[in-house]
């Protein structure tokens, strides 16, 4: 019999598919059920954020960076504020510090959160997903007591936070923070024992550490692959330095051990919010300087200096002396940074988004090839991939 | 710190003679400024050199000053994990004028490369896959150059009578508004009359 020549399969995977975290375009080449070729086709998200910017105030900027990651937005924020105060030569005052890297541990809840759900979901476990987004909601009312939005706080500012966390929200983020390692215990039970759930994940798109330096990982993917690099930790901002919290790593570098990595990460984020929640002190939340931050009402009301700076800020803005710099912050995903150029006008000359993600995805070739094409599923999950900040 | 950075730009510098045209401190990261045709030699030498360790290439990305002859910069920023440093390297190009591509030395490079060319239009020799990455397909133009309008030329819309979505030229219900906040009293360099003479005017300019 004579030997046919067998054609590989094309698939089109999204950009319509509950699996593919947003719009993912992804063409496969499949040799039966085997991935030959992965091709992820991004932008369809694509909202031209940095040229927006570029005509923006720095005051206008900080919203766009909500509308990145939009899993955990202040993380966003965080690094456009240091990166504006960086150049403007100012830094927030101790208790904005604190009140940021308390929202920036509950924006790493948040993003855990829906990330681990979403993930066990895409490997067919329902009810984390529904456990798991009512401490979500929790989590948010938090957000929107704090800024008045649940989602797009805007709430990081450049020298400081908008405004001082209000009465009794200390006392219940320490309530929730008291009763959620037994939630995680919880969750843990439902997938880290569980054979379905293992089957999925374990030895499933397996990454080295040489491969992940190659490909640019960060945060907990380089993490699982057994590299304890946690920028909070090396290259500390705010007050960082003045927490104490373990750094999860992994061994294998497979979809399971991200899971557990992610798992630990939201114990520790625990700690770090009990602490920060103990250890903050009163005082102003914004920078004195008022040629950055807006007077409060109340000066308006009498200092004529005070109505000026308000209109002033207001229309035109502040001008950033001229000067670049490529700040990075631990965000949930990994290395979220920007690189701000700034002429010394009020708006930035050019402000680029490194955004985590878009290493993970660059990668997803790597680590599906030879796998099945249902195990693609749990790599993308397992990456933790948001297209807002991917597509920008 | 500070000190430690300015020892291992000069010691780049210094293994690398002909390939670092300059180094500098900007705040307290260090920026390294390297011949275009070399940017293969320097990021191989910073990954591999026992001293650098510059293992993880974290970002690439182009800058556009449209009054230069080589209008755009392209960055790269590297990390250390071990020396827990950063770095970062800029090269100049042109519209037609390639840099090397780097992802012979990191695989990350590649996408990031598409992004540059893309949206700034900077082409890259040797690249392996130089597709557009993040506008639509069939896009024209490089949005994130200087002189192209935020505004875009095409808006899409679903066509009712066609059953399929349209590009249409962009037509702006309110003239794009753009504030100039340069205060005339730190922007230009007013010259009063007959103050011109009294200095003589740089020579060769820009």
């Amino acid at each position: 019999m004579a030997e046919k020549v067998i054609q590989n399969f094309n698939l089109n995977f999204g950009p319509q598919h509950p699996a593919a975290h947003g719009v993912l375009r992804l063409v496969l080449e499949l040799d039966g059920e085997v991935i030959e070729r992965a091709d992820p086709h991004i932008g369809l998200l694509h909202r031209g954020t940095e040229k927006l910017i570029e005509y923006k105030t720095y005051l206008q900027a900080v919203p766009y960076f909500d509308r990145l990651d939009y899993v955990a937005p202040q993380n966003q924020e965080h690094a456009f504020a240091l990166a504006a105060e960086k150049l403007l030569g100012i830094e927030a005052p101790p208790r904005a510090q604190w009140i940021r890297v308390l929202f920036a541990e509950i924006g790493r809840e948040l993003n855990h959160l829906l990330n681990l759900t979403a993930f066990a979901m895409d490997v067919g476990a329902m009810t984390p997903m529904l456990w798991g987004f009512e401490q979500r909601e929790r989590l948010m009312e938090f957000c929107e007591r704090v800024s008045g939005a649940r989602l797009h706080m805007a709430y990081f500012r450049p020298g400081g936070v908008a405004f001082d966390m209000p009465v009794g929200l200390a006392e219940d983020i320490r309530d929730w923070a008291d009763a959620f390692p037994a939630f995680i215990d919880d969750l843990e039970s439902l997938l880290t024992g569980n054979r379905i759930f293992r089957q999925r994940t374990v030895d499933i798109g397996k990454l080295t550490a040489e491969q992940c330096f190659d490909w640019g990982f960060s945060g907990p993917n380089l993490r699982a692959s057994g590299i304890p690099w946690d920028l909070r930790k090396s290259q500390p901002y705010d007050v960082y330095d003045q927490v104490e919290f373990d750094i999860p790593v992994g061994t294998n570098g497979d979809c399971f051990d991200r899971y557990l990595v992610r798992v630990h990460e939201m114990r520790e984020s625990v700690k770090i919010i009990h602490q920060c929640l103990d250890k903050m002190p009163v005082g102003p939340v914004r920078s004195p300087d008022g040629k950055v931050s807006p007077p409060t009402r109340g000066e308006m009301k009498r200092s004529m200096e005070a109505l000026i700076h308000h209109f002033k800020l207001y229309t035109e803005g502040y001008h950033v002396p001229a000067g670049e710099t490529y700040t990075a912050v631990e965000a949930p995903k990994g290395e979220f940074a920007v690189y701000l150029v700034s002429d010394g006008t009020n708006k930035p000359y050019r402000c680029k988004i490194r955004a985590p993600g878009f290493a993970f995805l660059q990668a997803t070739e790597v680590a599906s090839r030879g796998h099945m094409l249902a195990d693609v599923v749990a790599n993308i999950g397992s990456f933790d991939i948001v297209f807002g900040e991917i597509d920008r | 710190m500070d000190l430690a950075l300015r020892d291992l730009g000069d010691y780049i510098a210094d293994s690398l003679t002909e390939d670092i045209l300059d180094n500098h401190l900007v705040g307290d990261e260090l920026v390294l400024v390297a011949r275009r045709v070399a940017i293969i030699r320097v990021l191989t030498f910073l990954r591999d050199d026992v001293n650098c360790q510059f293992k993880l290439l974290v970002d690439i990305c182009g800058v556009d000053y449209p009054d230069r002859e080589e209008r755009f910069d392209v960055v790269y920023n590297l990390l250390s994990l071990t020396q827990n440093n950063r770095i970062r390297i800029k090269v100049t190009a042109g519209e037609d004028v390639p840099v090397p591509s780097a992802t012979a030395v990191f695989s990350c490079a590649n996408w990031w490369e598409r992004e540059a060319w893309d949206l700034f239009g900077i082409p890259f020799a040797d690249h392996p896959d130089l597709r557009r990455i993040l506008t639509d397909y069939g896009f024209e133009g490089h949005p994130l150059r200087k002189d192209f309008p935020l505004t875009g030329y095409v808006e899409v819309r679903y066509d009712d009578a066609l059953k399929r979505v349209v590009y249409e030229p962009v037509k702006l219900t309110q003239d794009f508004r753009t504030f100039d906040f340069l205060s005339p009293w730190e922007g230009t360099q007013t010259v009063l009359p007959g103050d011109e003479k009294a200095e003589t005017p740089a020579n060769g300019g820009a």
